[in-house]
């Protein structure tokens, strides 16, 4: 059984992407007692999928490295993995949670070997790069997961490839009979930092996504671009392998639409500027990147990072809403509609399409087990009343890293003066 | 303190066992490494390894020990030992995960092992477990410097957490910008109309709060100390001076407008009826406190016609304005525009825009004022003309590509911010120095910039945070917002990056957040990010000093001063451990307690280097622990092979890194030495802001070393390393290996 101590002073941190990892860090590091909570088996969250930042392009794992050195360091976080929390009740200053953890078939005593991948050769859909690719039914997730231990897929649990992969680690690790279990621990305050999904680019009906394999979104190019993603970090097209050297980026796939997502998600118009650099990197000057846009969103001091791009004579920028994809006989992609600048119709064919899909709350949809206030996007707000549940991060509003970072170093804050006024009164 | 006992671990698992012969790493640790306790465990990290090691601290009085299992980024939860002295030698991701498992290659994998157990052991002796700073500052009252929304929200959200604050606010009141607005963009659902300035609940919030102790008309004179411990003078305009002591320090001194009168072509200061957005708040509460609709200043005519300019001065490229974008002014003027509407929907009200940029929920309030009736024209202006009471808005219309004009009762600029930052410290220490040469123009220029001084520091490398770009004292670092170059010193609001109130809020809270966790660790002696509750600190010999000054000069955090006699003064609570100051000591008299030169030289000299006719070369790794370590590491978990002839030394920062490591390893007959550290120049990503641009510019000098020890210069090499190189990486190393090898070995071997 898993063992959690906390008490009425201690910060529960749903969530352990950057914004849950670091008002957890923020927290501890300050001498709160914390419980992190995280759905997946690593920490990391949405960015450690992103190959490069805007705009330093620099990467995302480095800020990781560093987080995780924090964490590893500092006795008073506990992290939960494959956890989820199921129910709230209480109230601020004594919150009783309840989480429900997924079996991992591992404990802890896996030295992430990798015997036990050996042995198996069931392969299952890479969730790390967004079912790009394959990887084995006993996995790490991915090179930089934190906790370091491997998972087992509930898929050969029961099956003659569990047992292999039972057989193999000679560490004792592999436990097919975990079974799920819930906790009930306690909290004196809870920040909500489970962050954002990509908006479900099918829902655009008129740009095909599920129609056409070179249709992709922004946070599948990602893994695209990044060395350790299904391709190695070869920009191809999903259809046939081909250099995809002709890009078009489509800004406001589903943002700042009555019919999709009303928000403008904010980081998408900078997302595509950066990518349009991978595609520089990789391909030089037969590398060619079109933006379709209504406004580009390059904030502060990003400006800058936008004139870069708009001064490489290999990027394109055309001011309108792509109104359909339509695929040529070759199996290329076709970009229709008018450019507002001047008003002339377009049929642009490319090798692939990146649609630039916005965020929306990971929350949206998803009832939180307790009362918070969320805004008609789905976002967490703020609680004029203040009670013990903060949100942090993309769960609050579409922001980009840094902003995310800022949120989540707020709500920490908003979490310790809750836990301090208990322990004030408990003294 | 208890007499060293040193403990050897070598771990058996994870194949380890299988690859190298445990027996002779057993015997290496106890002959050579001559560790007082030597075991082996086949599974050293399960519960009854790590009990084993408990036993030996507990019961054998194990003070030092060394573990040679797998790395230590790994298996941290298993291996923590925090009473002891500890090192850990890299057997798995640093040997038989990078080697292939074929006959050929045991003995080369073998040898690499034996020399990481003769490091490990050879570190151990040299560390001790840091006592911690006892020189601690234990003042938990927070210091916030300027009065407006930042500040405020900062103070009351201290004080909420139970903190103490001094607020000091220049001018005879609070609320700053915000408290010149009419209303603000909404900051909560339903995102459609604007709210009120929320200056006043702030104001009354603060006067009733018993925590906070408000100076106004008062700047800061003087600033000296550490986190902990700062002493603040604070000079109120009466005359009288008052001093606080305070632990951590906000900075919240926001922005001015861009000047307008930089914009003649736009009309500003040529008619009366072009204003920037702060004349338009005042037009705005004046009409509203006399309760008339919004009239031109002209002829106090009722305003009929309106165009908001965007971008004015702003995102410019010819060098003249301001490059960037300031972020708030799109919505700002969609709220200036919904003044006119909301009065009177027949104003013509028009917004003219290149890239309208309003973010997140900003896109509701957008749609509200097209609802209003606000028309939004993509468009450039080019010239504002004055035309007796209205103006003629010259612009180019980029949907109808044409060259057009609209008149107007009122134009208003949106100019943007310039943060309120203080002097730039290059210039101002440029300044300093022509000044003390001599230099009269010099000596106003210094007066006139240290009239701009925010915090009067009294530091050796200046008197305030050094800015980022365009003169915000923004962090550098997208994962770490907070993190400026003044430990315990934090920025918030419009001073730190363009931002609109909603973000300021938000900002200012996570500042409040910082700064209280900067007076709690500096009261317990312990480090802040990224080294975060570190105790080690930098210790320095000061009978073998110098005083050249290299360390005080250095240190990218301003940690170092003088004394009165020259010598360098520690503040050990702005320390951020990184050790630059020991890589820039050139006698070698700055160390940590478990990390210093002979901690890493005593690694050096452990290990074995054969003979010239061995065709055995030794390449010298040494390693940032942040990017490049981690980097060999996922190598291993990856199973990329590299080189055996590399011995891989992890250190804090390369500008740790002391040169003295590299003579004294090519003197001991080492063949080559790899330098990785992170991206420095433009967009660094050293997380010790400086480290390795000074650990290349110091390599740079070893060069002429190299020179004068007839060695060629290749068999120095600096590499840039990503996180990320997992593939890349071990073939630079082996291309590296390859090249060492054509030079032939080291002259110096066997000396």
């Amino acid at each position: 059984m898993t063992s959690v101590v906390a008490t009425n002073q201690t910060i529960l941190v749903v969530g352990g992407g950057i914004s849950g990892m670091t008002a957890a860090l923020e927290a501890a590091e300050t001498g709160k007692q914390v419980v992190l909570v995280e759905r997946n088996p690593y920490l990391g969250g949405r960015t450690i999928q992103l190959y490069k930042y805007f705009p330093k392009m620099c990467h995302p794992t480095c800020g990781l490295e560093i987080n995780l050195r924090r964490l590893k360091a500092n006795p008073r976080i506990q992290v939960l993995t494959m956890a989820e929390v199921s129910g709230i009740r209480g109230e601020r200053g004594s919150y009783s949670v309840s989480v429900k953890l997924k079996p991992r078939y591992v404990n802890e005593n896996c030295t992430a070997c990798g015997e036990c991948a050996k042995a198996v050769s069931t392969e299952i859909d890479d969730a790390f790069n967004y079912n790009l690719g394959k990887t084995k039914a006993a996995y790490l997730p991915n090179d930089y997961a934190y906790p370091q231990r491997y998972v087992i897929d509930s898929s050969i649990v029961g099956t003659a490839e569990g047992e292999a992969a039972k057989a193999a680690c000679k560490y004792g690790a592999i436990d097919l009979d975990m079974r799920e279990e819930e906790l009930t621990l306690n909290a004196g305050a809870i920040v909500w930092a489970t962050g954002w999904k990509p908006y479900e680019a099918e829902k655009i009906v008129y740009y095909g996504y599920d129609r056409f394999p070179n249709v992709i979104t922004n946070v599948e190019f990602e893994r695209l671009a990044d060395p350790h993603g299904p391709t190695g970090g070869r920009i191809l097209r999903p259809s046939d392998g081909k250099e995809a050297r002709n890009i078009a980026f489509i800004q406001c796939a589903g943002s700042r639409d009555e019919n999709h997502l009303r928000h403008c998600s904010r980081f998408c118009c900078m997302g595509s500027l950066k990518q349009t650099n991978y595609v520089q990197d990789q391909y030089g000057d037969a590398g060619k990147s079109t933006i379709y846009y209504i406004d580009i969103r390059a904030i502060d001091r990003f400006e800058d990072f936008y004139a870069k791009v708009k001064a490489n004579p290999n990027v394109k920028f055309v001011k309108s809403k792509v109104a359909r994809i339509t695929e040529d006989k070759d199996g290329n992609p076709v970009c229709n509609g008018v450019d507002i600048e001047g008003y002339h119709r377009y049929a642009n064919a490319h090798d692939l399409v990146v649609l630039a899909v916005g965020m929306e709350p990971e929350v949206n949809g998803v009832s939180i087990p307790a009362e918070v206030m969320s805004d008609s996007s789905g976002f967490i707000m703020a609680d004029p009343a203040n009670a013990g549940i903060f949100g942090a991060g993309c769960a609050t509003n579409a922001l980009d890293v840094n902003r995310a970072v800022q949120s989540a170093t707020a709500a920490a804050l908003r979490a310790i003066q809750v836990v301090n006024k208990v322990a004030r009164a408990e003294v | 303190m208890a007499e060293m006992k040193t403990a050897a671990y070598i771990c058996k698992g994870c194949e380890i066992g299988n690859r190298v012969d445990v027996a002779s790493l057993v015997k290496v640790a106890t002959k050579e490494g001559k560790m007082a306790l030597v075991r082996e465990h086949d599974f050293l990290c399960s519960a009854e390894g790590v009990a084993l090691i408990n036993h030996d601290i507990d019961h054998e009085g194990v003070t030092h020990i060394a573990i040679g299992a797998c790395s230590r980024r790994a298996k941290t939860e298993a291996f923590n030992f925090p009473s002891v002295a500890m090192t850990r030698g890299n057997l798995r991701e640093g040997v038989i995960w990078i080697r292939p498992d074929t006959e050929e290659a045991r003995e080369t994998t073998q040898e690499m092992a034996e020399d990481y157990v003769r490091m490990m052991c050879a570190e151990v002796k040299a560390m001790k477990v840091p006592e911690g700073n006892q020189k601690t500052g234990t003042i938990k009252t927070v210091l916030v410097v300027g009065g407006g929304l930042s500040g405020m929200t900062s103070a009351l959200e201290a004080s909420k957490a139970g903190y103490k604050v001094v607020l000091v606010e220049k001018t005879g009141a609070l609320g700053g910008w915000a408290a010149k607005l009419h209303m603000r963009v909404p900051t909560r659902e339903p995102y459609t109309t604007p709210e009120d300035n929320g200056v006043a609940d702030l104001v009354a919030r603060i006067e009733a709060d018993a925590n906070i102790k408000v100076y106004l008309n008062a700047r800061i004179a003087k600033t000296s100390g550490a986190p902990g411990r700062f002493k603040a003078e604070i000079a109120v305009e009466s005359g009288v001076t008052a001093t606080e002591d305070v632990g951590a320090i906000i900075q919240a001194t926001g922005f001015s407008l861009y000047d307008a009168n930089k914009l003649p072509h736009l009309g500003y200061g040529k008619s009366p009826n072009v204003v920037d957005q702060a004349g338009l708040e005042a037009l705005a509460r004046e009409a509203a406190a006399a309760g008339l609709p919004i009239r031109r200043p002209s002829d106090g005519k009722e305003v009929k016609s309106v165009v908001f300019v965007q971008c004015a001065g702003q995102r410019d490229n010819t060098g003249e304005h301001l490059s960037y974008c300031s972020g708030y002014c799109c919505n700002a003027s969609i709220k200036q525009a919904t003044y006119f509407k909301d009065s009177n929907p027949d104003i013509d009200t028009v917004v003219l825009f290149t890239d309208l940029r309003t973010p997140g929920n900003g896109e509701d309030f957008y749609r509200a004022a097209q609802n209003r009736g606000v028309i939004f024209s993509k468009g450039v202006v080019s010239e504002v003309l004055a035309n007796g009471n209205t103006c003629t808005v010259k612009f180019k219309d980029l949907i109808l590509n044409e060259d057009t004009a609209a008149e107007a009762d009122l134009v208003v600029l949106a100019t943007g911010a310039v943060p309120n930052s203080g002097p730039e410290l290059d210039a101002l220490n440029e300044a300093v120095r022509l000044a003390e040469g001599g230099d009269e123009v010099a000596r106003t220029q210094v007066i006139q910039m240290m009239d701009k001084s925010v915090l009067n520091l009294q530091y050796r490398q200046g008197p305030d945070i050094p800015h980022f770009m365009h003169g915000f004292n923004d962090s550098h670092f997208i994962c770490f917002p907070y993190e400026t170059r003044r430990t315990g010193i934090y920025t918030t609001g419009p001073v730190r990056r363009p931002m609109d109130i909603a973000q300021a809020i938000e900002d200012a809270t996570g500042a409040a957040m910082k700064a209280i966790q900067a007076v709690e660790n500096a009261g317990l002696g312990k480090a802040a990010h990224p080294r975060a509750g570190d105790l080690s600190y930098p210790m320095v010999r000061l009978e073998g000093c110098t005083q050249c000054k290299r360390c005080t000069v250095e240190c990218p955090f301003g940690a170092i001063d003088e004394d009165e006699k020259r010598f360098p003064l520690f503040n050990e609570s702005r320390c951020r451990r990184c050790g630059t100051c020991m890589g820039a000591c050139p006698v070698r008299v700055i160390s940590f307690e478990n990390y210093s030169v002979n901690t890493v030289g005593a690694q050096i000299k452990a290990v074995d280097v054969p003979d010239e006719f061995s065709e055995k070369p030794r390449i010298l790794v040494l390693a940032c622990e942040n990017d490049a370590y981690p980097a060999l590491d996922m190598a291993g978990l990856n199973r990329n092979a590299y080189d055996p002839f590399v011995r891989v030394i992890p250190v804090r920062c390369l500008g740790s890194v002391n040169t003295i490591w590299i003579t004294d390893a090519l003197n001991g007959g080492y063949d080559g030495v790899m330098l990785m550290g992170c991206k420095s120049g433009e967009d660094y990503q050293c997380h010790f802001v400086k480290g390795s641009e000074l650990g290349r510019y110091r390599m740079s000098k070893v060069y002429d070393t190299l020179k004068s020890m007839n060695l060629e210069t290749e068999r120095l090499l600096d590499v840039e390393v990503a996180i990320t190189d997992i593939a890349t990486l071990p073939a630079r190393i082996n291309t590296y290996a390859e090249q060492v090898k054509a030079m032939g070995p080291s002259p110096f071997k066997g000396l």
